[in-house]
């Protein structure tokens, strides 16, 4: 059988093959091949070797944008972590409208990132002008905590979802179990549930961690990284550095930038890997 | 959690009661404040531009500041939103049935046929989810030109060589616990692995087909990044990039359509959510657990 496959392997492997060379590993290795070059346009380019990748640590708003996004990433993570696995908890007691909740509570996650920047924009600088704080593109503090709202509204419902599912496998008897034992609640969330839906909050963990420290579109739309590039979260300050900036060196450089970014987002997401799935137990 | 309550005595499910009730009152206000910036968005649409600004967002509409559907009207003309429309659909509906099409034939040949070749192939769909689009975006946008891929109508292909780790993902996930026997048992009455794969495994695939186009279409329906570096916006324009270009084009803002503008990309999706709710979240449980 595997013969007779394998002969139609034109038909079955070559599209995804040719679309997958094209869209991801032919722009790929370009990527990392111009990063060791200077160039404005793509025809014209010279070697400059590790050039680049120096001065992307010369530069000062790409370091500042690391460790906004570090902090971002931490503090969003964190936050929608917890909302969503308390929410989960709360929605599988069994409650009257545990359905509307979790329409309501999953709802923002399908609105595009463009959109809900906006919205918030409008929402928050509402607040901010009542309150007679300064807007959101003016104080890079709230920008901050506006993205880290922006980002909780909008993922909450996702995580929560994927809690919800492995609360309900959590098997029935094991509560029952703990409970004839004497555990009170608070025993039975921490050694018995906790331990069951270790699946699911490494895979939360990992989705916010990574689209955290990814994140690009609501931070374009909430505050265009403003004031200056105060606000400025990695992949905008990539996109910035490539189509904002003048001057030949900043292409290469913005390229360069994007190396680096890539590497960090895979070594966050293997540590992450590698850390909680230690922790998983095996059912 | 029901078994679990039978060994309660009364005094502590009379407490259960309570923390239940006190529960619901919570969730509730809070489903009010989850819900409330897109009412928000919704009121100050039929407000006229001159009545709105920072400090008077949160003031309800009165008989001199209702207009009616008048920015909805105006912003649909200024931002050109039917076609705006017309190429997010074209895009998403090709996208999506290509990444089903071909990753699904993908993931099939990948379970049943080992070797280097697959194993290859499997890595390279799980290395790619993790690459950030920021990445491959330039050497991407300039690949796309070259092969004229530049146009609502082919950047299929492209969406199908970025999509294809998540669905090729789904598919081999889902076709490993598919038994072979059926499809052996139709090899021996001479079935070709065409028919095979379109008369057999395809119609099995369908729950995860299910899964994989809602993850994708809440993809490419929302990304604003690619189709704004390979489209010409000057021509094409998907929601999101007329949304921002909206933004971005004028002196200023005129805030009033522009929420409008929000209204109206944000209701068909509600509408969408509603009427197949079971199978998004489905779709986003399904996706949570191949991932």
């Amino acid at each position: 059988m595997e013969k007779a496959i394998k002969k139609f392997w034109p038909v079955f492997l070559l599209p995804t093959l040719c679309a997958f060379a094209i869209g991801f590993i032919w722009p790929f290795l370009w990527g990392i091949y111009l990063s060791f070059h200077k160039f404005t346009t793509i025809s014209k380019t010279t070697f400059v070797g590790l050039d680049n990748y120096f001065k992307v640590f010369a530069d000062s708003t790409f370091v500042d944008a690391f460790w906004f996004t570090a902090a971002f990433t931490v503090v969003s993570t964190i936050l929608i972590n917890v909302i969503a696995f308390a929410l989960a908890l709360a929605l599988t007691r069994g409650l009257k409208g545990t359905n509307i909740f979790r329409t309501v509570f999953f709802l923002p996650n399908l609105i595009g990132g463009i959109v809900l920047g906006y919205i918030w924009q409008i929402l928050l600088n509402g607040i901010l002008t009542n309150l007679g704080l300064p807007l959101l593109a003016l104080d890079a503090r709230y920008g901050f905590w506006g993205l880290v709202i922006l980002m909780c509204w909008q993922q909450i419902g996702y995580m929560m979802i994927i809690y919800i599912a492995g609360l309900q496998n959590v098997p029935g008897d094991l509560i029952e179990a703990a409970s004839i034992d004497g555990a009170t609640s608070l025993q039975t969330l921490v050694k018995v549930k906790l331990p069951m839906v270790m699946p699911s909050i490494t895979i939360c963990s990992f989705l916010t961690l990574t689209n955290s420290f990814k994140l690009f579109d609501q931070n374009l739309s909430l505050t265009n990284g403003e004031p200056g590039k105060a606000s400025q979260m990695l992949a905008l300050n990539i996109y910035d550095t490539f189509y904002a900036r003048s001057g030949a060196q900043w292409k290469g450089i913005g390229q360069a930038k994007a190396v680096v970014f890539f590497l960090l987002v895979i070594s966050i997401a293997l540590i992450q890997l590698y850390m909680t799935r230690r922790k998983e137990v095996q059912q | 959690m029901t078994t679990a309550k039978v060994y309660h005595d009364g005094a502590v499910s009379g407490a259960r009661r309570a923390l239940d009730a006190f529960l619901t009152a919570l969730l509730a206000v809070i489903s009010v404040v989850w819900i409330y910036p897109v009412l928000l968005i919704l009121i100050n649409s039929v407000k006229t531009e001159l009545s709105i600004s920072t400090s008077t967002v949160f003031a309800l509409p009165t008989m001199e500041t209702f207009v009616g559907l008048d920015n909805y009207v105006y912003g649909v003309t200024q931002m050109n939103f039917l076609s705006s429309f017309g190429y997010s659909l074209v895009i998403t509906v090709t996208s999506v049935v290509l990444i089903l099409l071909c990753c699904s034939m993908c993931g099939w040949y990948i379970t049943r046929v080992s070797g280097a070749v697959s194993k290859g192939m499997y890595l390279l769909c799980a290395f790619s989810m993790v690459v950030p689009f920021q990445m491959v975006m330039f050497t991407l946008s300039k690949t796309a030109d070259t092969l004229g891929l530049n146009t609502p109508f082919n950047i299929c292909i492209i969406y199908l060589g970025f999509g294809a780790g998540l669905a090729v993902f789904m598919f081999t996930g889902f076709m490993k616990s598919v038994p072979i026997a059926i499809e052996e048992a139709a090899m021996i009455d001479g079935c070709n692995p065409l028919q095979i794969f379109f008369r057999i495994v395809f119609p099995i695939l369908k729950p995860t087909m299910i899964s994989t186009a809602i993850l994708e279409t809440m993809w490419v329906w929302n990304d604003y990044l690619l189709p704004t570096l390979v489209l010409d916006i000057k021509k094409y324009r998907t929601i999101p990039m007329a949304i921002q270009y909206f933004r971005g084009s004028y002196g200023r803002v005129e805030m009033a359509p522009m929420m409008a503008c929000i209204m109206i990309t944000v209701l068909p999706i509600i509408v969408m959510y509603l009427l197949c709710q079971k199978y998004i979240i489905e779709g986003v449980i399904a996706g949570a657990v191949k991932g």
